[in-house]
This record gives C-alpha cells, sequence and structure tokens, in this order.
C-alpha cells in the first residue's frame, strides 16, 4: 500500500470542510467525519493539516481519531466487508463466518487486501437480526450465512 | 456572596456557593483520598476529570455514591465520606486499579513516591480479588533523553494530558485509543524524540505513579566519582537548595545550601562549585547585549530586534525552536547558566588546574529535565566531548546523598570552592520568576546610568501571576519588562508580540510553575502552590542576606574577563558563551 500523500488539493478540500465548520475545535468530530467520507479515511497527513487548520495540538486529533471505531486510519476497499457481530449474529456464528472471510481474502479483521479490493471490519448490529448471521459488502445485505458459502459471495465482487 | 451549609461526617461547613464536596471536606479538616484530581490555583487550573472514582462519598437518600471532586454542595446537604458503603467502594475501585498495575513496587523508580501506592497503604489493601493469571494491559516504553515513559503503570487520570495541553499549551500529550487499550501518548503513538515535547517535565511532576518518571544518571555519575583518571567537578543550580532539604524531612522553604555542598564534598567530587556563579556570567553576557540592543534602537536603529527574550530555560528554548521557529533571532543568544558553566569549566578551569579537557567530567545538579537533553545538544560539545557531562535532578542529588551513607540533617555547613562557586544574590534569583529579569536590571541599571542603583529589591517583578509587567526607570528612560511562567503564559505573550501588541524591551519566560523551583527535577510538588511560595520565599531570603547582590560586582567574575574572556561579547565570549538556534517545527 503506498503511503499517502497530501498535496495542495487536498489542502484545499480540508480548509474549506474546516471552515464550514467556523474552524471550531467542538466540532472536530463533524469535521473528522466529513473528511473520512472525502477521502474514505484519515491518514497522518490529513490529520496534521486539520490540526494546523484548527490550530490544536495533532496529538489531541489523533486521540479522537483513536477513540471512535468508525474513524480508521487505513484505506478501505473497494468492497468493504463488514460483519455483524451484534449478539443475534453473534450467537448464530459471526466468528467462524469471519474466520472464513480472513482466510478467503487472505487478511485479518481491520485489513485491506494487497490488490486494495476488500477491506474487513466488525461492525455492531445492524438490524436485519432475523437474517443472522449477516455481512454486508458495500451496501449490500447478505444473511442466513454459513461458512462455506463466503468463497462464493466474495467470487461475485472479483 | 452566597453561602451553603452543609454537614460532612456529622461536621458542619460553610462554603461558597459552587464549592465542590471534596474542597468543602478539605477545608473541614477531612482528607477524602483522590487520585485524578489536582488543583493548581495559582494557574486557575482544576483537574477533576471524574475518572478515578477513589473520592466517591455516600449522601444518605441518593441512590449512587457521587464523587466528592465533580459534586457541588447543596444546602442542607448531608455527606458520609467513611461510611461502610463508601469505604467498600472505595476500596473496591483501588482493587480494580491494582488489578491492572504492574506489582513491581520494590523497583519502580517512583516507590515511595506513589499516589496509588499511598492509597493502598491508606486503605490498607492486603489482597486484590482480580481473576487469577488475568492479561494485563501493556505497552511500548518508551525512553527520552530527559524523562521515561512507562504507560503500563498509567491510571489515566490525565493530569499529564491537562499539564501539557492546557498549562503548557505544547500539545505533545493526548489520552489516545479506549477501553483496556487506552493510553496517553503523542499523536500517532510516536516517540516523545518526535514529538513537541519540550522536556518541561512538568507531566513528571504531576504524575501520580510511575508511569512518567525522569531519566535517572545517578550512576553514571557514582562511576565518574570512582574513576581514579578522572577530575569531576560538580555545579548546583540555583533552585536547588531551595528544595533539597524536602527530601530529608525538612519543611518546604528552608534552604540548604551549606548542608549541600558539606554533602557534595563527601560524596567525592573534586571541586564544588556553583551555577550561580555562571548565572552571574549570563547576566554580564545576557545584560551587555539587551543594552546593545537597547541603545541602537533607542538611537533609532531600525533593524534591532526588540523585546529581547531570556535564553537560560531550555525548555522554553525547544518550546520556541518548535513553535516559533520565524523568530529565532529575538531571544539572547546567551547560553544557559548550565551550559556558560561547563564551557568555562572545561576551558579556563581545566586550564588553571592543569586537567584535560577529556579527563575532567562536569556533572550538573538541576531541579530540571530538559537540562538533561540541553547538556546532550551537539553544539554544546567539543569533538564530541559534552561541556557539561551529566546532568542529575534535585531528586537524583538527594539519592546519592543517600547512597553515600550521609547523614545529612547533621552535616555542618560548609562552602563553595573558588573560584567558580563564588556568587552574588543577583545570581541566585535565577531560581524563580522574574528573577533573571530583576538580576539583568540591577547591571543593566549601573551599566546604563552610570549611576550606583541604591534599592536593590524590585518588588514589581516578583510574584507568582501568570504574566506580570513593569516598567522601570533607568534614570528617566523607561524599560518595559514582561515576565511569564508556564509555557502557556509565554506563548500567550509571543502572540502578542507577533501581532505588535506589546511594547516591551526585555521578557523573562521560564517554562515551569514559580520559574525553577517548580521545575520537573524537584521534589515533586504534584502543583502545591504552598510549596513553590516557600521555595520562592527561601531565595529572596538568601539573596537578601548575600554581601554581594548583583552579578557585575562579582570579583571572580571581574577576574574571568580580566585573566580570560577580556570583556563581555568578545569573540572569546561569543565562542565560548553563546549559541544559535535551530528551526525544529513539529505539531
Amino acid at each position: 500500500m503506498t503511503k499517502f500523500e497530501i498535496n495542495d488539493c487536498h489542502k484545499k478540500t480540508i480548509k474549506e470542510i474546516c471552515e464550514s465548520f467556523g474552524n471550531k475545535r467542538s466540532e472536530l468530530i463533524n469535521i473528522l467525519h466529513k473528511t473520512q467520507g472525502h477521502f474514505g479515511y484519515l491518514p497522518e497527513p490529513v490529520q496534521l493539516e486539520i490540526a494546523l487548520n484548527l490550530n490544536m495540538p495533532l496529538a489531541k486529533i489523533y486521540g479522537v481519531v483513536s477513540f471512535y471505531s468508525f474513524f480508521t486510519m487505513t484505506p478501505k476497499g473497494k468492497f468493504p466487508v463488514s460483519v455483524c457481530m451484534g449478539t443475534a449474529c453473534y450467537v448464530r456464528g459471526a466468528e467462524k463466518i469471519v474466520e472464513a472471510l480472513e482466510k478467503e481474502l487472505k487478511i485479518k479483521v481491520g485489513g485491506v487486501t494487497q490488490d486494495g479490493k476488500f477491506s474487513l471490519d466488525c461492525l455492531r448490529c445492524i438490524g436485519a437480526c432475523g437474517l443472522a448471521p449477516v455481512i454486508m459488502i458495500g451496501e449490500e445485505v447478505h444473511g442466513r450465512l454459513e461458512p462455506q458459502m463466503i468463497k462464493d459471495i466474495i467470487k461475485k465482487y472479483e | 456572596m452566597e453561602t451553603i451549609k452543609l454537614t460532612i461526617d456529622n461536621r458542619q461547613v460553610e462554603v461558597p456557593k459552587g464549592t465542590t464536596i471534596l474542597q468543602a471536606a478539605h477545608q473541614a479538616g477531612i482528607n477524602i483520598p483522590s487520585l485524578c484530581y489536582m488543583n493548581l490555583p495559582y494557574l486557575a487550573q482544576e483537574h477533576k476529570p471524574g475518572s478515578c472514582r477513589v473520592c466517591v462519598v455516600e449522601i444518605p437518600g441518593r441512590k449512587n455514591l457521587v464523587p466528592a471532586c465533580a459534586t457541588e454542595c447543596t444546602d442542607e446537604m448531608k455527606v458520609l465520606s467513611h461510611s461502610l458503603r463508601a469505604i467498600n467502594a472505595r476500596r473496591t475501585v483501588v482493587e480494580l486499579l491494582l488489578s491492572d498495575h504492574p506489582k513491581d513496587c520494590l523497583i519502580c523508580p517512583s516507590s515511595g513516591n506513589c499516589e496509588l501506592q499511598k492509597l493502598s497503604i491508606t486503605m490498607g489493601i492486603r489482597e486484590i480479588n482480580s481473576v487469577e493469571n488475568a492479561a494485563m494491559s501493556t505497552y511500548r516504553k518508551d525512553a527520552s533523553p530527559a524523562l521515561n515513559r512507562n504507560m503500563d503503570k498509567c491510571v489515566m487520570c490525565r493530569s499529564c494530558e491537562t499539564v501539557c495541553n492546557e498549562i503548557q499549551t505544547v500539545g505533545a500529550l493526548s489520552a489516545v485509543n479506549r477501553g483496556f487499550m487506552s493510553v496517553v501518548a503523542p499523536a500517532f503513538e510516536q516517540e516523545l524524540t518526535d514529538s513537541p515535547c519540550t522536556f518541561c517535565g512538568q507531566c513528571v511532576a504531576v504524575c501520580p505513579t510511575g508511569a512518567l518518571t525522569a531519566v535517572d544518571n545517578t550512576f553514571h555519575v557514582i562511576r565518574a566519582l570512582a574513576d581514579p583518571n578522572k577530575y569531576v567537578v560538580v555545579q548546583t543550580a540555583p533552585a536547588v537548595r531551595a528544595a533539597l532539604g524536602e527530601e530529608f524531612g525538612y519543611p518546604p522553604g528552608n534552604s540548604v545550601t551549606g548542608k549541600m555542598v558539606a554533602a557534595l564534598r563527601s560524596i567525592g567530587f573534586d571541586q564544588v562549585y556553583d551555577t550561580d556563579f555562571a548565572a552571574d556570567l549570563t547576566i554580564m553576557e545576557e545584560g551587555t547585549e539587551l543594552l546593545d540592543r537597547l541603545s541602537r534602537f533607542l538611537d533609532g536603529d531600525k533593524n534591532v530586534r526588540l523585546p529581547i527574550l531570556t535564553s537560560c530555560c531550555p525548555a522554553w528554548v525547544n518550546f520556541f525552536e518548535t513553535n516559533y521557529p520565524d523568530m529565532l533571532d529575538v531571544p539572547s543568544t546567551a547560553r544557559s547558566p548550565q551550559q556558560m558553566f561547563g564551557a568555562i569549566a572545561k576551558t579556563y578551569m581545566a586550564e588553571k588546574l592543569g586537567i584535560k579537557r577529556e579527563d575532567m567530567v562536569v556533572v550538573s545538579v538541576m531541579p530540571c529535565l530538559a537540562k538533561k537533553y540541553e547538556c546532550q545538544r551537539d553544539e554544546f560539545k567539543v569533538d564530541g566531548n559534552p561541556d557539561v557531562d551529566y546532568a542529575i535532578t534535585t531528586r537524583e542529588l538527594a539519592h546519592l546523598i543517600k547512597i553515600g551513607n550521609i547523614d545529612f540533617n547533621t552535616l555542618k555547613e560548609e562552602d563553595f570552592d573558588r573560584p567558580m562557586g563564588e556568587s552574588t544574590g543577583a545570581g541566585l534569583i535565577f531560581g524563580v520568576t522574574g528573577g533573571v529579569i530583576e538580576a539583568a536590571t540591577r547591571t543593566a541599571y549601573e551599566l546604563f546610568t552610570g549611576k550606583k542603583l541604591e534599592k536593590v529589591d524590585f518588588h514589581e517583578l516578583r510574584g507568582m501571576e501568570g504574566i506580570r509587567t513593569a516598567s522601570v526607570n533607568f534614570d528617566g528612560t523607561y524599560i518595559h519588562i514582561g515576565i511569564a511562567h508556564t509555557l502557556g503564559n509565554a506563548r500567550k505573550l509571543l502572540d502578542g508580540i507577533r501581532k505588535g501588541m506589546y511594547n516591551f524591551h526585555a521578557i523573562e519566560i521560564m517554562a515551569c510553575p514559580g520559574g525553577c523551583i517548580g521545575g520537573g527535577g524537584q521534589p515533586l510538588h504534584r502543583g502545591n502552590s504552598i510549596v513553590l511560595k516557600a521555595r520562592m520565599d527561601a531565595i529572596y531570603k538568601e539573596d537578601f542576606n548575600k554581601p554581594i547582590r548583583k552579578s557585575h560586582e562579582n570579583p571572580e567574575i571581574i577576574k574571568l574577563y580580566e585573566e580570560f574572556l577580556g570583556k563581555p561579547l568578545s569573540e572569546k565570549s561569543h565562542k565560548l558563551l553563546h549559541t544559535h538556534y535551530f528551526s525544529h517545527p513539529k505539531k
């Protein structure tokens, strides 16, 4: 994976996002949310740029980014795979699904495949308990899963 | 002011509205234990994250116990600080903290000084009901030239974070990650040396446990003393003598200069010198630089950079190199007294004593952690040999005295060796906020006006307020002076100067609260302003009783210029006593 290099265009975008929230430190979470929406993730140079715009310590920004599981410093794949670990999915074998996905994609939870196509994450209940265990790939939901079904599902996206 | 009456443990208390239970209890002589709470009234900073829950108390009728530090008193409130329920909850809290804390107290650098250890002792905790073989959160250790981080011992009180961000505005530390993974760390969990950390050491001064500790050079010094081929000289900073006694049971505010000298001699240092001597030398150089810039300014020279900023404080130097790279030509180029001492010791003194530079070891005893970093800077080395070999703190000196089996309290007072132990009251007050500029004023006044200064004490420059200003009458010319202590206040002044808000001629800045007396290398003050004030008074008292109180009247300084340096700002002075600054922008 190549290192994110920030350019003037990126800096302009970040400046505009910060300005749209009045450059207020109290709006940090909103600013991070919007910035991640734009870049897909929050690499170090992006956080530094936000720090410069808001005139606040970089350590504080990293503190917030590392606290909330929604924020990520690694880019997501083209097809982000999210495994529901809510109670219903968990008791119906979500862990086995995670194992199967890790094996199939050859990455760990939190990782991205070499080709940047898939990333793998866990999340809490997505409200589809009737279909447990459930995964989401992009915006699509796949339910009532068994570990041996994973191979074919992933194939559809390749 | 509206007041509130309440009862704590059957004791009636009357407090102003807005007072917390913890403060009210303290007023009533009830010490509710706390861990994460920190109050710095003289810095207007009360840190009460309410995260440790050690201070929980019972209020009959309320369902839950409340944290005393974060709960305001209400009228007719009844508080039970030691009901069975409160005691049990407090014990559980401490047991849980201990369950995820290393149990290596016997060899911990903070042993004996640890608030968590004290809590455990106070509560008589004898066993910890944790799951057998349960995993403990661990985190990599981080070492820097001045301080060490061991996050396994962090209790997440976040006092360091408040000091680093709110008081010092350095912004090197923040709580990161969450749950068991949470630690206090620099951005991206990089090492301190890559962060904007200035090594001021105030985080160490407030850390209740062994999570943040000073680098310990005690054994380097012991080895140097044992080496028959080394000639070991020691210098002691002004603030050290005002606090060292605290490590031997003296109440704060007792200056122990004579005993300290006797102890150092007894430990085996070949020469016991005084950094105050070098402070006098600093005044000669920095004062002359001030007068030079001032006269050029008064003559209408538009290129002259004013105000001149003091440069004695190494954390402050690190701070402006990191945060104000556009203003590197504003501070005085004069080295700090520690480094001036080293440079003179390894040239002038070495020559006088007939010792080769590489055979001389210069040890400095400092109230400061940044001094450990400063003496390692490349510009203060000659062919790799540093002017100052080891900087140890006041706490390390106390340790050294104990290792040396010296009964400090029965020592007879002794005097420093000459020539580099000769000093004036002006050199001594370098240890308190406002002291450097007062010392400079005493000398600059006489050099500027050509008249004798009758009133040596400049009370308008003294005090504990974070930012102070004064105008001193130099025989008709008013010199405007600014003083700031803590880096947060320094930032306020610097930002004002950048915007052209001030017209100061000279500004003194010290990174630590109260100046060096509140340094990160002193017996831990943990924000206690009474201790700081007592140390400050001790310094001014000693200055008052000094026979010579102006740096330029120090006979050994006069001799040093006659025999060796020529005059202030001479070529030799520039080479040995001045420095240049580097831009290190970091966020």
